[in-house]
Order: structure tokens, then sequence, then C-alpha cells
């Protein structure tokens, strides 16, 4: 069973992976959170921007949001990050330091709330359009009716894609290792590589892929969570009712109805 | 205008009486794109008068009520409220004093029936939460619905629905209601009790122009009764006029086709 033996060195040599527990959890878990959550408030907010944009009626607003969406969903993650990683280093230095962190961070927004932006958006428009003009029949503006009806219906049916989009960002936060990063900086991929190279041994990586596991597992099933319940719906359980219940409910009533003449 | 109430009428005068306004449409004309859908209508709604439009679908009779709260800008003529033009006014304004009731009744599901009366109480009106909620129980309560004020749409029949979409555009005090075929997609048991309720808010003195494929509705409850085809008015009159001795050809084609 040599093969065997040979997986397990590589992979599971939990003497390596306890060897580098106390950094992935005290430095790598904690960047790899900070980073991650960080960017899904940014990308979440910027997100609804966009799509709120991308619906308006007016074209001044619809093009920019238009363009925003193609350019950051359609370059390749690596490439969005480095440019904006290296190329504000500067600026970024006079704002925030000299860790690239920051930058990370924004760039990793930036990808996130093109995706997310789209998402609101389908999820608004597919909210029926009978909805906003009750609210506006009601004499709400445009923007009320949007954020008090028709955008928390949208948002709300599009749970579940959502979630899947904190998954790609905390997967995604790996990349940000790409701009060079200081010890104490350095999230769970990174501080597993680091271990890998120095110990000959994968085990390290296995290890931070578990710690990744655990982060995106637990969202997975609360999307399956999202989806039955908005799938099956919340109608109260009723025993089958007779029509004429109803229309003695009328006529006990109300004043309204007293002295009908139909 | 108003029926004697014999029997019923201490209970009718616990309920405070609406102040209509008139409404008056002056060579309407409406289009989408380069479509006219609606040509030159022209028509007087007393104050405190039910109007009833009927005709075949697709005759405009809808577009002529969204032209009214502007929920569809007209292209041409004008619209009168209470004697002032409503064009040039700030369409939110406008359309806190005109009141509209759906087809599919277009509650927020994610509200319970209270908070779907109370929320535009608070959110135009500026009332506070607890008043506006307070407000929406006790126009529920005159549709009959008090013990439903905290189900949501979805665990309400149509009808109930329905009574309190009624009950939402009330509570904002409009001076005018419009009914966009508020029965169509009722249940034929509860179709009766939606069209009571309307005749009540009738003889309480509200302007209500009603979009309706009820012919027995038009004829008790209407004032006056517009006979629509083509987006244009080819008829209009009393019920008696309009049923018992339709002039044009095509009203009396329609008649012999719905009744």
């Amino acid at each position: 069973m040599d093969w065997l033996n040979t997986i397990i060195r590589t992979f599971f040599d939990f003497g390596a992976m306890a060897e580098v527990l106390p950094q992935l959890l005290a430095v790598g878990l904690l960047n790899t959170l900070i980073i991650s959550i960080a960017a899904t408030v940014l990308g979440t907010v910027l997100g609804m921007a966009v799509a709120v944009m991308g619906i308006s009626p007016s074209k001044w607003l619809r093009v920019p949001a238009r363009i925003y969406t193609d350019l950051f969903r359609g370059l390749p993650a690596i490439l969005t990050i480095l440019l904006i990683g290296q190329g504000f280093a500067r600026l970024s230095q006079s704002v925030f330091g000299p860790s690239p962190y920051p930058l990370g961070i924004i760039a990793l927004s930036l990808i996130a709330s093109a995706y997310i932006g789209e998402i609101f958006r389908a999820g608004i428009l597919s909210v029926d359009k009978g909805q906003g003009e009750a609210c506006r029949a009601l004499g709400m503006s445009y923007a009320k009716s949007m954020a008090l009806v028709v955008v928390p219906q949208g948002v709300r049916r599009v749970l579940p894609a959502l979630v899947n989009q904190f998954i790609a960002i905390v997967k995604d936060s790996s990349l940000v290792y790409f701009l060079g990063l200081l010890v104490s900086e350095r999230e769970l991929f990174r501080v597993g590589q680091d271990a890998a190279v120095l110990s000959g041994n994968l085990s390290p990586l296995v290890a931070a892929g578990l710690f990744y596991l655990v982060i995106t597992v637990p969202l997975t099933h609360l999307v399956n969570h999202f989806d039955n319940k908005f799938r099956t719906g919340r109608r109260r359980a009723a025993p089958p009712t007779s029509g004429l219940q109803e229309v003695k409910e009328l006529d006990a009533a109300s004043p309204l109805t007293a002295g009908s003449n139909t | 205008m108003n029926t004697p109430i014999s029997t019923k009428s201490t209970a009718v005068q616990e309920v405070p009486a609406f102040h209509g306004s008139s409404l008056e449409l002056r060579n309407l004309t409406m289009a989408y794109g380069d479509i006219e859908v609606l040509r030159n209508v022209s028509l007087t709604v007393a104050p405190g008068t039910t109007t009833c439009i009927i005709g075949p679908s697709g005759s405009g009779k809808s577009t002529l009520l969204r032209g009214i709260n502007r929920l569809h800008e007209p292209k041409s003529g004008d619209v009168l409220l209470a004697g002032d033009t409503i064009l040039g006014t700030n369409p939110d304004t406008l359309r806190t004093r005109i009141g509209m009731v759906f087809q599919h009744f277009n509650l927020f599901p994610d509200h319970t029936a209270e908070e779907n009366v109370a929320l535009a109480l608070w959110a135009v009106k500026g009332m506070p939460k607890a008043q506006a909620m307070a407000k929406a129980r006790q126009r529920l309560a005159e549709v009959g619905l008090a013990e439903r004020a905290d189900h949501r749409p979805r665990d309400l029949s149509g009808g109930q629905q329905q009574r309190v979409a009624i009950a939402r555009a009330l509570a904002m005090e409009p001076e005018v209601m419009l009914f966009d075929e508020a029965t169509s997609a009722l249940d034929p048991e509860l179709v009766k009790g939606v069209l009571n309720l309307m005749a009540g808010l009738g003889r309480r003195g509200m302007t209500m122009l009603v979009v309706t494929h009820e012919m027995g509705f038009a004829r008790k409850v209407a004032d006056q009764v517009v006979f629509m085809d083509e987006g244009e008015v080819v008829e209009a009159g009393t019920p008696t006029q309009l049923f018992d001795n339709p002039r044009s050809e095509r009203l009396q084609r329609f008649l012999s086709e719905v009744l």
C-alpha cells in the first residue's frame, strides 16, 4: 500500500497541518474573513447602486451602469486586481499607507458589484409592474415606490443567487495575494502556500482548503434554505371554506355595504 | 342621485360622508407611441355621482382611467379635477387626490392587510406610523375585514383582497375613485359583495368612475353610463337611456351580445 502512504504523506500530514494551524486561524482565517466581508458589504452597496441606475428611466444613468457592468464582469478577476492594486498603489499609499490590502478589497468589491448589480436588476425587473403602479397611484414618488415596495420584493427573490455571489467573493479573496501582502496580512491561501513551500508538503494547503469549506459550505446550505422557503411560500394552512362564509362576512360587516341596491 | 335609504339609515349615518369632486374631460386624446388609443373623449362627471364606462376590451376604457391620474400622460386635451386642470401639476400630489382600484388588486404581498393600507399614509402623508396603523384598521373594519387585518394577501380570498385594495385607496381620502374592472378577477360568488361596497361609496357622496362588465351594476348604480368603442365615446347618458333606448347601432349590437 505504498501509494496510499504517499497520498497520506502528501495531503494529510497531520503534523504539518497542526504546525500551520495557529497561523491559519490567527492570520489566514482572520484576513480572509476581513477581505470577504468588506468586499461583500461594499460590493452589495455598489451593486444596488448599479442595479438602480441600470433600470432608471434616464439614459444618462442607464448607459454608464451598462458599461461598468460589462467592464468588470468581462475582465478576468486577476487582471482587474493587478491593474487596480498596482495602478493606484501610489494614490493608495497616501490614503491608506503602504499596504496593498485596501486596494485588493476595493478591486474585489468592484468585480463583485458588477455581478451583484445584475442579480439585483434581474430581481427588481421580475416584480410585477402592478406593484409600482399601485404605489404611484397612491401618490408615492418613483424613488419611494422603489425603496419601500419594489426593491425589497425583488431582493428577496434573488437571495439564493446573491449568496452564491458571496461564496464567489470568499474564494476570490485568495487572489489578493498577487499584490504582495505583509506577513500579518496574508489570507488563508497564502498562509497555506507559504507553509507548503517550507515543508515541501501540500498538507498545509489542504488545511487551508478545509477552512474555505468551513466558510462556504454553510453558505451553500443557507441558499438551499432560502430556496425552499421562498419556493414553497408561506401560505397559512387553512381548512376548506365555503364562499358563503365570506358573503356573510360582508353582509354582517359594514355600514358601507348596508342598504345595497344591487 | 342618492337612493333613499329607509331601513338602515342609522347605520349609514355612522360613517362620515365623502366629499367627491367634479371631474371633466375635454377632448382627451391618449397614445401609446404613434398609436392613438383614445380620441377626443369629452365627459362631465358631477360631484358625488357614479359614472360607469362599458364597452368591449381594447376600447380604451382602462387607458381613459390611467389618463385621469396620469399613470399614462395624455397626448392632448385636458382633464379638470374640481374645476382645475390636472396637467402641469405635480402628478404625485394629483394622485393623492384620486384613488384607484385595479383588476388584479396589486396589493403588496409582503405586507399585511393593515400594512397595505397604512403604507401610503405614513410614506406619502407623513402620518406617524402608529396613527397610520390605527386608521388602517378602522378603514379595514369599514369594508368588513377587521378580523383579517394581520393577514397577508395570499391568505385572503380575491374578494377580501379587493376590499383591502379599496380600503387602501379610501384611506388617502381621495376626491375621486377610479375602478378598473375591479370585479373581473373575482369568484362569481364574491362579485356582489364588492359591488355593494362600491355602491355604498357612491351613496355616501364619492365621485366614481367605474370601468365594468357588470351591466346589472351599471344599470342600478350609475348616474351616467358611457359606452366606448375603438377609443371613442359612442354613446353616453342615463342608464335608462342607454340600456332601454340605445340609439347607436354599435351599442344595440353590444347589448344584444352581453345582456
